[in-house]
C-alpha cells in the first residue's frame, strides 16, 4: 500500500471533519476601534454570529481608550440593530483606590450606573480619561440571547483608569442585570457616553 | 486519483467524505489555549518567564489567564501574591495600584461581612499584589481563583488585571475576593511570579491560558 502524506494544501476544502475537538470556548468577531463612534456586533453581518448556535456569548474589551472623558456603556437589540434601546433593569457597583493612596471605597457608586427599566445604555467602565496610557479592560457575559421565553441576563466586570480631583483611580467595576424582554437579541453595541472610542478591541466569542 | 508530471506525485483530491473519521488534527483547541501548568511542592516561587519552559507571554495573545487551584502554603495566615517583571528588567517589582474587597463567612456561622480591604490594596506600590491573605494551614486549607491580565504586551497602556478568588481562611472563614487594579508601566510585561509572603507555596497548580483574538 503506497504511502500518502497529507498537507494543508491538500485538505483545506475540506470542510468537515469526524469527532474533532475544537475547544468550549470558540472565537467569532475581533473589532478595533478607530475613532469610532460605536462599535456594534450584529448577528448575521460580517461573519458575527449571536443566536442560538451558543447559549452563552462572552465579549473582552482590550485596552478601550476615549477621545473623551467618559463612561464606557453597551446596549442590547432585538432588531438586528436598527435600534439598541432594549429595556433593563440592572445594578452596578464598583471598588476604587486613588494612586494617592486618600480614598477607598467599595459601593453602589454613581445611581446612574443601576437602571430601572430603562432602554439607555448599561455604564461598564466610569469615567475613563484620556491620557495616552489611560484605558478600561473588562468582559462582558451575555447569557442565552436567542430565548424567545426568558429576560437576557449578563454580567460584566471591568477595570478601568479613572480620575476624581485630579487624582488617577484604579476602578473595578460590576454590572449586572437583565434585558427585560422576551424577544431574540441579535445584537450589542458599545460606545462611550460621549466622544469616541479612539482606540482598543473589543472580542466576541462563543461558549459551548 | 489524477496523473502528476513526470517525475513529481500524483494530485490527490481529498473530499469530505474521505475524512469523514478523522478525529485528532492538532490546532482546533478553540480560543483559550493552555501554555504551561506549575505544581508546587514546597516551592518559595514558581514563575511563568516568557521564552522559557515553554512559556508564552507576549504578543501572542491579547489576554492571559491564570488559573490557581488549591494553593496550600507552609506557613499559616501567609498572603498569597504575585508580581510582575517588565520586559528587560529586573526584579518582580512593578508599580501598582489596585482595589480590593471582599465577602466573609465563618464556620460558625456567627460572622458575616462584606467590605473594602485596605490592608490588602495598593497605591502605587512595588510590592507583592495580594490576592489572598490570611491562607489557612490545616491540612485541608487552601486558596483558588483566577487572575486575568490585559495586553502585558502593550507598550502604549497601563496594564489592567483582574482576580477573583476564594480562601479557606486561617481563622476558619470562607472568603470571596476581589482585587482588580493595574501596573503602571507602559512597558510590555513578560514576566509573572507567585508566592506566599512567607513560607512557601506546599502544593498547588497554577496554569496560564492564553485568549486568541482570531
Amino acid at each position: 500500500m503506497a504511502l500518502i502524506k497529507l498537507n494543508n494544501r491538500g485538505v483545506r476544502n475540506v470542510s468537515a471533519f469526524g469527532s474533532v475537538g475544537v475547544g468550549s470556548m470558540v472565537f467569532i468577531k475581533k473589532l478595533t476601534a478607530s475613532s469610532s463612534g460605536t462599535l456594534s456586533f450584529v448577528d448575521g453581518a460580517s461573519s458575527v454570529v449571536l443566536d442560538s448556535t451558543y447559549k452563552e456569548y462572552l465579549f473582552t474589551f482590550n485596552n478601550i481608550h476615549p477621545s473623551a472623558k467618559a463612561d464606557f456603556t453597551f446596549n442590547m437589540s432585538i432588531d438586528s440593530g436598527s435600534n439598541y434601546n432594549v429595556t433593563k433593569t440592572t445594578t452596578y457597583f464598583h471598588a476604587a483606590h486613588d494612586e494617592a493612596d486618600s480614598a477607598t471605597e467599595v459601593a453602589l457608586g454613581v445611581s446612574a450606573g443601576s437602571l430601572g427599566q430603562s432602554t439607555g445604555f448599561q455604564l461598564l467602565g466610569y469615567q475613563i480619561p484620556t491620557g495616552n496610557d489611560e484605558c478600561g479592560s473588562g468582559y462582558l457575559r451575555l447569557f442565552n440571547p436567542s430565548s424567545t421565553t426568558f429576560v437576557k441576563h449578563f454580567i460584566t466586570n471591568c477595570n478601568e483608569v479613572s480620575i476624581g480631583g485630579g487624582t488617577p483611580y484604579s476602578i473595578n467595576s460590576f454590572a449586572a442585570g437583565y434585558g427585560n424582554t422576551t424577544s431574540a437579541v441579535d445584537a450589542v453595541q458599545f460606545k462611550m457616553s460621549t466622544g469616541n472610542i479612539d482606540a482598543g478591541d473589543i472580542c466576541l466569542y462563543g461558549i459551548k | 486519483m489524477g496523473r502528476g508530471p513526470v517525475g513529481e506525485p500524483a494530485i490527490i483530491k481529498y473530499v469530505n467524505n474521505s475524512l469523514a473519521s478523522v478525529d485528532d488534527v492538532s490546532n482546533t483547541d478553540g480560543a483559550m489555549i493552555l501554555i504551561k501548568t506549575l505544581t508546587a511542592s514546597s516551592s518559595a516561587t514558581l514563575s511563568f518567564v516568557d521564552g522559557t519552559s515553554d512559556v508564552v507571554l507576549d504578543n501572542t495573545y491579547p489576554i492571559y489567564k491564570f488559573v490557581y487551584t488549591s494553593i496550600h502554603p507552609s506557613s499559616n495566615g501567609a498572603e498569597f501574591q504575585w508580581q510582575a517583571n517588565a520586559a528587560g528588567g529586573s526584579g518582580y517589582n512593578e508599580t501598582h495600584t489596585s482595589t480590593h474587597f471582599q465577602s466573609a463567612h465563618n464556620e460558625g456561622d456567627t460572622d458575616t461581612g462584606l467590605s473594602y480591604t485596605t490592608s490588602m490594596d495598593s497605591a502605587q506600590g512595588t510590592g507583592g499584589i495580594i490576592l489572598n491573605t490570611d491562607v489557612g494551614a490545616d491540612n485541608d486549607q487552601s486558596c483558588s481563583g483566577d487572575l486575568w491580565i490585559f495586553n502585558p504586551s502593550s507598550t502604549t497602556f497601563v496594564k489592567h488585571f483582574m482576580s477573583r478568588s476564594n480562601r479557606s481562611d486561617a481563622g476558619d472563614y470562607s472568603v470571596d475576593n476581589f482585587h482588580a487594579g493595574y501596573i503602571n508601566a507602559t512597558a510590555a510585561i513578560d514576566e509573572v511570579q507567585f508566592s506566599f509572603n512567607a513560607g512557601n507555596i506546599d502544593a498547588g497548580t497554577i496554569k496560564l491560558y492564553g485568549i486568541k483574538d482570531s
